[in-house]
């Protein structure tokens, strides 16, 4: 707030850039995004990345701005998505003459429905109570949708086509390009929401409630009141987020809504960091290039996304975002270049030993998965026979060396580290 | 009628007290850590496909024995070098820890047996049926685990409230500082609670293998129904955990074998309905389609009106 009262005609460029220049240049990004990538795959995954990215960003509302820990967020993802299928069809039945971009409102408007009525009564306590509630809740709507089939459909969930609605502007959404215009759009919005919604003096006392909920009734707020206008936006943004899905994939099943997805967006937060806003953006988009392009090369690709989470939760609760930000200061000192050269001897030998490692794994998963007779495997486009000795010897050494000079290099690293983030003393301040 | 409720009646037992040994561990665990153990049931499905692999070479009874103590050992690291490592990052993070261990064991269970179900049999002495009423067999291994789980259960009193090491827990649960102060190593009592919580879900596996299938979902299945058993009867509560676990036992048997649906509902009330409005699946919901939803409309319900649980006495 400072900064608007401050500002005087002279310094306004200045600040209007250092307000909007990350708005601009995410805007910029999202238009230039698919010339860059523009292959059916990358379009198809970035398609993926804006619905997470929102998803995600919504779950960060209850975890890392709320305190709330929800083991069942997928809820309000997949009724929203339920939701938005239907009226794809409404539409396309000619009963609703709707545009199909408007459609993931109506997602929001059920995920928002059933976050008042979930939330009027979950959001009392915050903790393990919350957290229990959310659970059971999950499940119970999760086996719900296998009963109800007139609105879940079953098993086979409920498909729509996005394409049968009426022709705005020449876009019928037949073409994957244009729905990710269409979600980038809505990613902007609803970023640009949720990052307001964070300024707004609700959003500060949901931070207050999270950091001590005894302190904030004193000043006079009721903390199940912050805790549950939090967890309807949250479920607001989480049903768009699913309506987004439901354009995109064109069918919605029980999958959505199940306490799989709801993992998935704890373990996308997190990942990120959810103590930062951009956070589970980063988790988000992470998570979607791990799903994709790992699977690709790899069948066991969820174990390595199990030892990141695990690894994450264990040695850096801040996320990828809270070691990006950990170099803020050197970076303030420009000192980072000093970081470099130790990072890069550190990097090279423990790339190798995950190298090995991930290498022996997939040996063994070969040799155990592979059909029978069948011994020539490749890996990284190398041909080789897993039954052999050889490769077993050469992933072995490859992690045995990585980590024993990986574990050389620590001490070095550390000294670096400590220099780089070393307080300016007088004279070094007056130099630079 | 009388056959099927005293069939359903002995099933509800057999299910409740498996559950029991699940439920146990965790509670215990809770009311030391404060920390509901997500990976509570993967340690069962870890019981189960090392007993398995043990039965392969060495047979069931072998299995019975190591299985669990491979467990126990497996569990008392994963608090000595993981939980008591993210317990400075607080309670949250070891509620997402515990969460992301579960996931990571169902990743290394396919990783290293497969995803398909694996032929964990029953031994071969237990294989015939005990009795033989109205015409209905009752197996022999079904009594079997309810022996097993009941002698669990009666050590597990007696060790808790007659032994000297039963105190100390008890002292270390209620008082850590004061326990610490008096001399008693209790990050080690807490590791190894820890440890004996996860070899009964480990024996829980044990013996729940052959019955129910040995699968890489079997943690899925059992693993929020434990939860709702330990919240329902009382987070930290012994006593509850025992009559809710018997419960939902009962409750999910008895509402499969009970074929009545809201149609029949209706029916003594003479209202008829229509087969093909939009809520014709409420009209033919039938007592064992709720079965899966039961535990868990308890669960919100209990959470609502007595968030204390049966026989808590405190709410988190």
């Amino acid at each position: 707030m400072s900064e608007i009262t401050n500002t005087h005609t002279g310094a306004l460029p200045s600040s209007l850039m250092k307000r909007f220049g990350p708005w601009i240049f995410l805007a910029i990004g999202l238009i230039i995004l698919p010339f860059i990538f523009s292959s059916n795959i990358s379009v198809y995954t970035m398609n993926l990345m804006g619905i997470f990215i929102i998803f995600a960003l919504s779950y960060n509302m209850l975890l890392g701005q709320g305190g709330m820990l929800s083991f069942g967020h997928a809820v309000y993802f997949g009724l929203g998505g339920f939701m938005s299928v239907h009226f794809m069809n409404y539409v396309e039945a000619e009963i609703v003459t709707l545009p199909v971009f408007v459609l993931p409102i109506f997602g929001g408007v059920i995920g928002l429905v059933f976050a008042l009525i979930i939330g009027s009564f979950s959001t009392r306590r915050s903790g393990t109570v919350f957290a229990m509630i959310s659970l059971g809740i999950g499940e119970l709507i999760a086996s719900c949708s296998l009963i109800f089939v007139a609105f879940f459909g079953g098993e086979e969930g409920v498909t729509g086509d996005r394409t049968m609605g009426p022709v705005v502007m020449g876009v019928d959404f037949a073409q994957d390009i244009e729905v990710y215009y269409l979600i980038a759009v809505w990613a902007f919005i609803t970023i640009a929401l949720m990052y307001l919604f964070s300024r707004t003096p609700m959003g500060r006392m949901a931070n207050a409630v999270r950091d001590n909920d005894e302190r904030s009734e004193f000043i006079g707020y009721s903390q199940r009141h912050v805790r549950l206008i939090s967890f309807c936006a949250s479920g607001f943004f989480a049903g768009i987020a699913g309506g987004l899905f439901a354009i995109n994939f064109e069918i919605v099943t029980e999958e959505n809504l199940n306490a799989l997805t709801s993992g998935v967006v704890l373990l996308m937060a997190y990942i990120g960091g959810v103590g930062f806003f951009i956070g589970p953006i980063v988790g988000a988009v992470v998570f979607t290039l791990l799903q994709t392009l790992l699977s690709n090369y790899t069948e066991i690709w969820q174990l390595y996304v199990g030892v990141l989470f695990v690894l994450t939760v264990m040695y850096v609760p801040q996320g990828l975002t809270g070691i990006l930000a950990m170099h803020g200061p050197a970076f303030k000192m420009r000192r980072l270049s000093g970081l470099f050269v130790p990072y890069l001897r550190m990097g090279i030998p423990t790339f190798a030993m995950l190298a090995g490692i991930s290498g022996f794994l997939e040996i063994i998963h070969h040799v155990r998965s592979a059909a029978v007779g069948e011994t020539s495997m490749s890996l990284l486009g190398i041909e080789f026979n897993s039954h052999d000795v050889m490769p077993w010897v050469i992933v072995l050494t490859l992690a045995a060396i990585g980590g024993l000079i990986s574990r050389t290099q620590l001490p070095q690293m550390r000294e670096a580290w400590e220099i780089a983030n070393a307080p300016l003393d007088s004279n070094e301040g007056a130099s630079s | 009628m009388f056959e099927l409720i005293f069939f359903s009646l002995l099933n509800g037992i057999v299910t409740g007290l498996l559950l029991f040994m699940l439920a146990s561990g965790l509670t215990l665990i809770f009311s030391m850590m404060g920390v509901l153990n997500f990976a509570h049931a993967s340690f069962y499905m870890l019981g189960a496909y090392l007993a398995y692999t043990i039965s392969t070479y060495v047979g069931f009874w072998p299995g019975l024995i190591l299985a669990p103590v491979i467990v126990g050992l497996l569990g008392a690291l994963v608090e000595r070098y993981g939980l008591r490592h993210v317990h400075r990052w607080g309670h949250v993070a070891e509620l997402i820890f515990t969460f992301g261990l579960a996931f990571l064991i169902e990743e290394v269970v396919q990783f290293i047996w497969g995803k398909e179900t694996k032929a964990y049999h029953e031994p071969e002495i237990l294989q015939f049926p005990l009795f033989t009423f109205f015409g209905q067999d009752f197996p022999a291994y079904k009594a079997f685990m309810i022996f097993i789980s009941l002698a669990i259960f009666i050590a597990l009193l007696l060790i808790l409230t007659r032994t000297r090491i039963g105190l100390i827990i008890q002292a270390a649960i209620s008082h850590p500082n004061m326990t610490a102060k008096l001399g008693h190593n209790v990050p080690l009592v807490f590791m190894g609670v820890f440890g004996v919580g996860c070899a009964l879900a480990g024996l829980a596996g044990v013996i729940a293998g052959p019955a129910l299938g040995t699968f890489p979902g079997m943690a899925v299945v059992l693993g929020s129904i434990v939860f709702v058993i330990v919240v329902v009867g009382g987070l930290g509560s012994l006593g509850g955990a025992f009559i809710a676990s018997l419960i939902i036992g009962l409750m999910q048997t008895f509402a499969i074998s009970l074929d009545y649906s809201v149609t029949d509902l209706l029916s003594l009330f003479n209202v008829t309905t229509d087969a093909e409005s939009a809520l014709r699946d409420l009209w033919t919901l039938s007592l064992p389609q709720v079965a899966p939803i039961l535990p868990y409309l308890l669960l919100v319900l209990i959470l609502i009106f007595r968030p204390t649980g049966l026989f808590g006495k405190r709410e988190s």
